[in-house]
């Protein structure tokens, strides 16, 4: 088994209150779904769209200010077999239906 | 999911925009709904993650507060000129405190009446008053009205932009505090909940969603039951009229979804707990010297509901109310429906006479239910040539698959002689 980090990209808001509780529940239910088979290790949070920038000469900035589609949107830990099958997981994710997109990085294995 | 998380957004998006458009003013109703929207994305970011919180509503209007103190934020670093808000509003120190007032709970039921009269503004044509009803207050987008109105998007958004820009110049909301104000736009709201509730039990859109605007349109009515201004005869009558109705739905289509004739429904599905607060509402309707259209209407379906077969419905009573309605609210349909009453109690040789001598046909030009009604009668004489072509100019007419369908069943007992139903 090994780790892997889903990153959530993207994906248009809804249209209505209706369309938005649907896309709600909708991730309420792949996530359970992944819980309940045992893949999840850490549901993970929500993020901000924006903070601030550290840059190398310690100067601070607001930002990042990354287009829509670009901009990580929350995370998730996972535990899969291999990438491919936690790749298959990231598929059933609700953000895909509005145009977004999840990234499925695997946790570098330190015990070599 | 429990029923009362169906549809938890589209029902606090118009408590949240009631009470933001009071803050915000109602010159500000796009601001306030980018505030709802955020909080609802908030919503849908947040709780997949952390869980829904234990009291959803309070966690939607807490967020839309935050929202909205970060608006008023913006707005005043922005130095905006045009900013009409309490004083109060005005400092940082007092900010908090004030929007906590503003967001108390008996605030935001006020809140709502005032934005549905506000809605109900005279120069707003009466669909333009359900359309902006059902988008402000009831959360829905453009895209739902117009599948609800069986309308083009563009019709629907134009609609309700216009309708928008004008509750914008008003600048105030309505003050539901004036009794005076309060009785004088009543009727119109009255309207609007009852055209907004015959879409939802008529209307050409889908089951599913005319179901929701019935239970819009009771929500709001209850709403007017608990204000002191609201609680008279017509409001009772209106609320009687819509739970009587509305506890037909379950029997209104059967377990394949074809839409059932009301003498044909299986009258133990109707809802035996809406009919009992339907006939409470219209004792209380009773209690006044008024007697409104909705006084008959709903006295019409108390009829129906007391009958337990369909031949035991008092169609001479029926028709009597209809004879009320005619000389109250008179119509082209009301003198529609009580031509098939008439044919009901009389026979559909009176039935079809009354429809002759009092219905123009010109004025109801695309309403099926004309055709379908002297296509019913016909085929009740024998006449089963003539009732097929008015079945089938029916046909031509029908909004959905779910009418035609129950057309085409009517045409196919005009070849096999059959009788009995009627929409």
């Amino acid at each position: 088994m090994t780790e892997f980090v889903f990153l959530y990209r993207g994906g248009d808001r809804p249209e209505s209150p209706e369309e938005g509780q649907q896309i709600m529940q909708k991730w309420m239910g792949w996530l359970k779904s992944l819980a309940d088979r045992g893949n999840i290790i850490d549901r993970g949070q929500p993020l901000e769209r924006t903070g601030k920038i550290v840059a190398a000469n310690k100067t601070v900035t607001d930002g990042p200010f990354a287009e829509a589609k670009d901009v990580v949107g929350g995370y998730t830990l996972i535990r899969a077999r291999d990438v491919s099958e936690a790749a298959e997981l990231a598929k059933g994710c609700p953000a895909l239906e509005r145009g977004g997109r999840v990234e499925v990085r695997p946790v570098m294995k330190l015990d070599m | 999911m429990n029923d009362r998380f169906d549809h938890l957004f589209r029902r606090e998006s118009g408590r949240i925009t009631a009470t933001i458009t009071r803050i915000f003013g109602p010159h500000r109703l796009a601001l306030a709904e980018d505030v709802v929207q955020e909080a609802f994305c908030r919503a849908l970011e947040v709780w997949p993650f952390r869980g829904v919180p234990d009291n959803p509503p309070a966690w939607l209007m807490t967020t839309a507060r935050n929202c909205a103190l970060d608006a008023l934020r913006r707005e005043r670093t922005a130095q905006s000129s045009a900013w009409q808000l309490d004083n109060s509003l005005q400092s940082e120190w007092t900010l908090g405190p004030a929007l906590d007032e503003l967001f108390a709970p008996q605030a935001v039921q006020d809140d709502l009446l005032r934005l549905m009269f506000s809605c109900c503004h005279p120069r707003l044509s009466e669909s333009a008053q359900v359309a902006l009803i059902l988008h402000i207050l009831c959360g829905f987008s453009v895209a739902e009205i117009a599948d609800a109105f069986l309308s083009s998007h563009a019709a629907i958004e134009k609609r309700i932009t216009r309708a928008k820009s004008l509750l914008s110049a008003t600048h105030a909301v309505f003050d539901v505090s004036a009794a005076e104000d309060f009785a004088g736009r009543l009727p119109s709201v009255l309207r609007a909940l009852y055209l907004l509730f015959n879409e939802g039990y008529h209307g050409a859109s889908p089951a599913a969603i005319r179901c929701e605007l019935c239970d819009e349109a009771i929500r709001l009515t209850a709403l007017l039951l608990a204000h002191p201004f609201g609680i008279i005869p017509a409001t009772h009558a209106l609320a009687a009229l819509m739970a009587l109705i509305s506890a037909r739905l379950p029997a209104r289509t059967d377990a394949s979804g074809e839409l059932v004739a009301l003498a044909d429904q299986d009258r133990t599905k109707w809802d035996r707990a809406r009919i009992a607060e339907g006939l409470r509402f219209l004792d209380l309707a009773a209690q006044g010297v008024e007697v409104s259209p909705y006084h008959v209407e709903a006295a019409i379906a108390a009829v129906h509901a007391r009958a337990a077969r369909a031949q035991d419905t008092d169609w001479r009573l029926i028709v009597s109310f209809y004879d009320l309605l005619m000389r109250i609210r008179p119509s082209p349909v009301v003198a529609l429906n009580r031509a098939i009453a008439i044919s009901q109690a009389e026979g559909p040789r009176r039935g079809l006479e009354e429809l002759r001598a009092h219905v123009d046909a010109k004025s109801l030009p695309r309403y099926l239910f004309y055709s379908a009604a002297l296509g019913e009668m016909e085929l009740s004489l024998g006449k089963r040539e003539d009732a097929r072509v008015h079945f089938q100019s029916a046909r031509d007419l029908a909004r959905n698959d779910l009418e035609r369908s129950f057309i085409d069943r009517r045409l196919r007992a005009c070849e096999t002689g059959g009788t009995g139903e009627s929409l």
